[in-house]
């Protein structure tokens, strides 16, 4: 019986001590690209190339979800205004809720499964195919390379894409109001920005531009450290858009808090 | 007297409770092509890889071209790695890039002031030495494995390295292959006059391309020498079953 128990004591302490190394690994990880991001060589190539990726090639993907959360959420919001005679309110209520929280999360979430699987994937076939370990001894810093424009190329263009997901969301909103209540588009947009403040642009461009870092470190760390041949890389591609994800609602819950603090200062 | 370029003593690395190298001493001399025999995972691959710096070994000392690696800066530990060339078993050409790119990674970040004539003029010339000049706009993946071994040592050639160490350079290929890739390794290093270390189980590349031949057995050099001195005397067991196998001999 004591033995049975000093087994799942050895068990748990090793999953504990796996934790905190874990924890410690992804801590150096992230101070490594706040040292390394500084300074040259700069690889505005490569950089570019993965805003490119990253940006350009989710164009589609975003436009279909942005569309869709658009005109099914004003759907569903106009029979509850409708109770009250107030579905004139519909724009002001879309736009809040859009630029506040959909338009961020929706391609935060969406960008985690699709930029963060694939950095993930890609960084870590590259490390299992000794890729990585080639550009070592060549001379140059695999780090550089690929972590830091990676990183950089998705904190770039999350809040790019969060500002195109808004507008094709507000626009499919336009359509479904436009289809029922005959707005024209001049008043929609009116009551839309009537119903915006500084601070709610201005907070939802700053957790993107958080969750665009989240997104990138996330993947290039979970490819940098996979292991194990073919099995580590889809695991690596896996736990990088579980992970994200996950820290992406924490993220959204803390600056909500932090924006409430601001909107009643 | 002829000039050690890369010399190790007493190396030690284990890996958890896997002892890999206990206590490897090893000497290359300019202008040689040394053989390193061993089993799969007997700690080749990790020999080669403590000299660019790859892993650090957990006792002894490593000198290459007269530097301690270990105590090597980033910095240093860069202007050394040019100087070596490392042809990766499984090639480790990125899958991204054209072979023309793959050629020109090196090349544009070591190499400053290189215009684009010069540029693809060292890319044409060390593609057609390994023979591959008309694959220069393929990806990868469109590749035989032969050709990607070649394209592999192009890339490290680029740089032109003093010392070539190339791991298990025929590992997976046909034995038409197999021969090509031994010449190459002579051709290599009559040409770049380079000095070189090549990691095999294959016991043809060893004969073909090897000045001098040592067996890693159990973490140590169980025995060195020339290709004929080590094998056709060979009193131990170990190194007599290897040379069996190899030639099947019944």
């Amino acid at each position: 019986m004591s033995g049975e128990s000093t087994k799942k004591d050895k068990v748990i302490s090793k999953r504990i001590d796996r934790f905190f190394m874990g924890l410690e690994s992804a801590y150096l990880f992230v101070k490594r690209f706040f040292k390394e991001v500084w300074f040259p060589p700069y690889e505005f190539k490569e950089v570019i190339r993965q805003c490119y990726q990253i940006g350009y090639n989710s164009l589609p993907l975003i436009s279909l979800t942005g569309f869709i959360v658009g005109v099914v959420f004003t759907n569903q919001s106009r029979p509850s205004l409708a109770e009250f005679g107030a579905t004139s309110w519909l724009p002001a209520l879309i736009s809040i809720a859009v630029i506040r929280a959909m338009g961020p999360l929706v391609t935060a979430l969406i960008a985690a499964g699709k930029v963060g699987s694939s950095i993930g994937a890609e960084i870590g076939s590259m490390k299992v195919t000794e890729q990585i370990d080639a550009m070592e001894v060549s001379a140059t810093n695999p780090f550089k390379f690929l972590v830091v424009s990676r990183v950089l190329a998705s904190t770039f263009m999350i809040p790019v894409l969060v500002l195109y997901t808004d507008f094709v969301a507000l626009l499919g909103a336009f359509v479904n109001v436009h289809a029922n209540e005959m707005t024209s588009l001049s008043t929609f947009f009116v009551q839309v920005f009537d119903a915006l403040s500084f601070l709610d642009i201005t907070s939802s461009l700053v957790k993107s531009v958080i969750f665009g870092f989240t997104i990138g470190i996330v993947g290039c760390y979970k490819g940098y450290n996979s292991t194990k041949g073919t099995e580590g890389v889809g695991k690596a591609a896996n736990s990088a858009v579980v992970m994200a994800m996950f820290l992406i609602f924490i993220e959204e819950l803390l600056s909500l808090q932090v924006t409430n603090f601001f909107r009643q200062l | 007297m002829i000039e050690s370029v890369v010399q190790a003593r007493n190396l030690v690395k284990s890996f958890d409770d896997l002892h890999v190298l206990r206590g490897v001493d090893l000497d290359l001399f300019r202008g040689e092509n040394l053989v390193v025999l061993g089993k799969s995972g007997s700690g080749k691959s990790v020999l080669i890889k403590i000299m660019v710096g790859l892993l650090t070994q957990d006792e002894g000392s490593v000198k290459v071209l007269g530097q301690e690696v270990k105590d090597l800066n980033s910095k240093q530990l860069n202007e050394l790695r040019l100087k070596i060339g490392f042809s990766f078993q499984a090639s480790a050409l990125y899958d991204s890039m054209t072979v023309r790119e793959n050629l020109e990674f090196p090349l544009v970040r070591n190499v400053k002031n290189l215009s684009k004539r010069e540029k693809d003029k060292m890319v044409e010339e060390v593609l057609d030495s390994v023979g591959l000049l008309q694959t220069i706009n393929q990806m990868p993946s469109e590749l035989s494995g032969g050709q990607r071994k070649r394209i592999g040592i192009a890339r490290t050639l680029i740089l032109q390295p003093e010392i070539m160490l190339y791991d298990e350079p025929t590992a997976g290929l046909d034995p038409i292959t197999c021969m090509d890739i031994n010449n190459l390794i002579n051709q290599v290093n009559e040409k770049y006059k380079t000095t070189s270390i090549i990691i095999t189980h294959d016991l043809t590349c060893a004969k073909v391309t090897g000045d001098r031949v040592a067996v890693l057995l159990d973490g140590t050099f169980g025995a060195s020498g020339k290709f004929e001195e080590v094998f056709e005397n060979a009193e131990d067991g170990r190194i007599k079953s290897f040379y069996d196998y190899n030639f099947i001999k019944q």
